[in-house]
């Protein structure tokens, strides 16, 4: 099944997909925040589709994209058609909500967890958003670009020597 | 009704279940996490995995390293087949950068991967012996394990954590003791995996400990993401090498093998088949080799690969592209690649997203052991507490790639 294809079939279904984009050859779109599962149901559940194989659950922080700072990624692979896709929604930053994919994918649980532990995304409906790798009192989202990884306070290292300075 | 040998105080209740911790520094573990698990008697209830010990935010790190920095960072997941961590990031890299590897460079990293497949297999299924108690298989195939250590030692001058290979090819030819090494390895290592499944596969201890032990469905697993060998043993034929071949693994003849149960001796035997593949993918790529300029071991991308350091002291240009490369002066493109590759473990994803700049501007790691261990409390639940150890040894969790 061609790009093109899955392209079609989804905007057919759904039209208010957007961002249409195949970078490196992987079929890339953005779905509201609030209609991702949907999106997810629909091409698990339909048979020439049947994307069934979820790969990957992550984020990325955008601080400069006020009211949409936060994009959770999915990858899925339908190994029937042997094709891939990333979904992207976008949501603010005070408010992350997204439902959670664990009632399709049992594998969506950790990636979540992940995901939460480290951007704060709400997934709501996980059975248990609790932090997985970092400690449990940990009050903040560390892979936020808010959180520079090394002490802002020292001064004996210029990085604006070296291609990027600057807040993270 | 149990019989009662200890009097309880009045009004107390009786616990009927017994929570005990595997881990976080259990032999059984091979690494550091921790399952707490629920067992009454011998049968095991419920399990909590705990992870996150060691921890090590690489993937915040990552945002501030130029691309080949990164390098190391990989060796740390998965550290029984660090050069396949590190030739996967290296292949991320140069899609990002859109640029294509000689056939050589593609044959010779091939035979790096597979070496390295071959090891980190040879680990896994000898330690399910160890925890079997076969000690002798895991300490004779132990030299083999030695042997493609001092193939990886003789290219990039380490063994454990690698950091084999620059975006571009490799930072140095083969040399004539590689070719030594490894033909000796070839030699030698189908008697040596012989002798080891003579003293496992069809040992009647060993097949009364593992068969029927942590079991999982192929639907079960597929929806619980795992891949690799451990889905290959449940039966689904997924396999990153064919399903999108990279490296020019579409040119190799070789079959994926499948198991048809998921449990521990499944899983053996499809680990022990996959070694011998892969020995036949070696030897493919060697002959393959012959007819190609043995001069060839890096692409002609002067502005990506980091030259070769007596050409830095003695040549201008090599000198300007090494200071660019060093200094964050190249033009990187803008843009998100996915790149996967198949691992020991199973895909190990590479999501990275590059805004020009001279670090990532978010890398992410799909680390198959992450994904598949959040099963094993469906895998050993019903089932008996030394069968949840032969689990949880054979579907081979590496504490590093749980971690990142």
């Amino acid at each position: 099944m061609t790009n093109e294809q899955i392209k079609e079939a989804l905007s057919a279904k759904f039209p208010t997909l957007s961002e249409w984009e195949t970078p490196h050859d992987l079929l890339t779109f953005r779905a509201d925040a609030q209609g991702g599962l949907k999106v997810l149901q629909y091409l698990y559940d339909d048979d020439h589709l049947a994307f069934r194989f979820l790969t990957d659950i992550t984020a990325v922080h955008f601080p400069g994209r006020t009211g949409e700072e936060l994009c959770v990624v999915y990858h899925l692979h339908s190994l029937e058609t042997n094709a891939r896709l990333r979904m992207k929604l976008y949501v603010p930053e005070g408010r992350p909500d997204v439902y959670s994919a664990t009632s399709l994918f049992s594998g969506a649980n950790w990636m979540e967890r992940e995901t939460y532990d480290f951007f704060g995304i709400n997934f709501i409906g996980h059975p248990n958003l609790t932090r997985i790798l970092n400690v449990d009192e940990m009050d903040y989202f560390p892979m936020r670009k808010q959180y520079p990884m090394e002490d802002p306070t020292r001064t004996d290292k210029d990085d604006d020597m070296f291609g990027r300075g600057g807040s993270y | 009704m149990a019989e009662q040998h200890i009097k309880l105080a009045d009004e107390a209740i009786e616990k009927e279940t017994t929570t005990i911790n595997i881990g976080p520094t259990h032999p059984a573990t091979h690494g550091v996490f921790q399952n707490i698990m629920e067992i009454d008697g011998e049968r095991v209830i419920n399990t909590e995995p705990t992870i996150g010990y060691i921890h090590r935010a690489f993937e915040k790190i990552a945002e501030r390293r130029p691309f080949y920095q990164i390098t190391p960072l990989t060796d740390r997941l998965n550290y029984c087949s660090a050069p396949i961590n590190n030739l996967g990031w290296h292949m991320t890299v140069e899609k990002l950068y859109g640029l294509t590897m000689p056939k050589r460079v593609d044959y010779l990293r091939i035979i790096i991967m597979e070496l390295a497949r071959i090891s980190d297999h040879l680990i896994c299924n000898s330690v399910i012996g160890v925890d079997t108690g076969a000690l002798t298989p895991f300490t004779y195939v132990f030299q083999w394990r030695e042997k493609i250590y001092d193939i990886y030692e003789s290219i990039c001058g380490s063994r454990l954590t690698t950091n084999i290979g620059r975006i571009g090819g490799f930072e140095r030819n083969f040399t004539p003791a590689t070719w030594n090494f490894l033909e000796d390895f070839m030699e030698t290592f189908p008697k040596a995996l012989e002798e080891m499944e003579i003293l496992l596969t069809r040992n009647r201890i060993f097949m009364d400990r593992t068969i029927g032990a942590g079991p999982i469905s192929a639907e079960r697993a597929l929806n619980y993401s795992i891949t690799g060998p451990n889905l290959r043993a449940a039966g689904v034929d997924y396999d990153v090498r064919v399903a999108k071949p990279y490296s020019s693994y579409e040119e190799f003849d070789f079959e994926i093998p499948v198991g048809s149960t998921g449990d521990a001796y499944d899983r053996y035997l499809v680990r022990n088949a996959e070694m011998k593949e892969s020995y036949k993918i070696i030897q493919q790529a060697l002959v393959k080799l012959k007819d190609l300029d043995p001069s060839v071991y890096h692409a002609d991308v002067p502005e990506y690969y980091l030259p070769e350091k007596q050409d830095v002291y003695t040549k201008m240009e090599a000198l300007i592209y090494h200071f660019k490369i060093i200094m964050g002066e190249t033009e990187i493109p803008k843009g998100e690649v996915y790149h996967s590759v198949e691992g020991g473990n199973g895909e190990l994803g590479f999501y990275l997203i590059s805004d020009g700049g001279r670090t990532p501007y978010r890398l992410h790691f799909r680390r198959p052991c992450f994904i598949y261990y959040q099963a094993y409390p469906e895998m050993v639940a019903g089932g008996l507490l030394s069968d949840a150890i032969i689990a949880l040894s054979s579907i081979n969790v590496i504490a590093g790639e749980l971690d990142a």
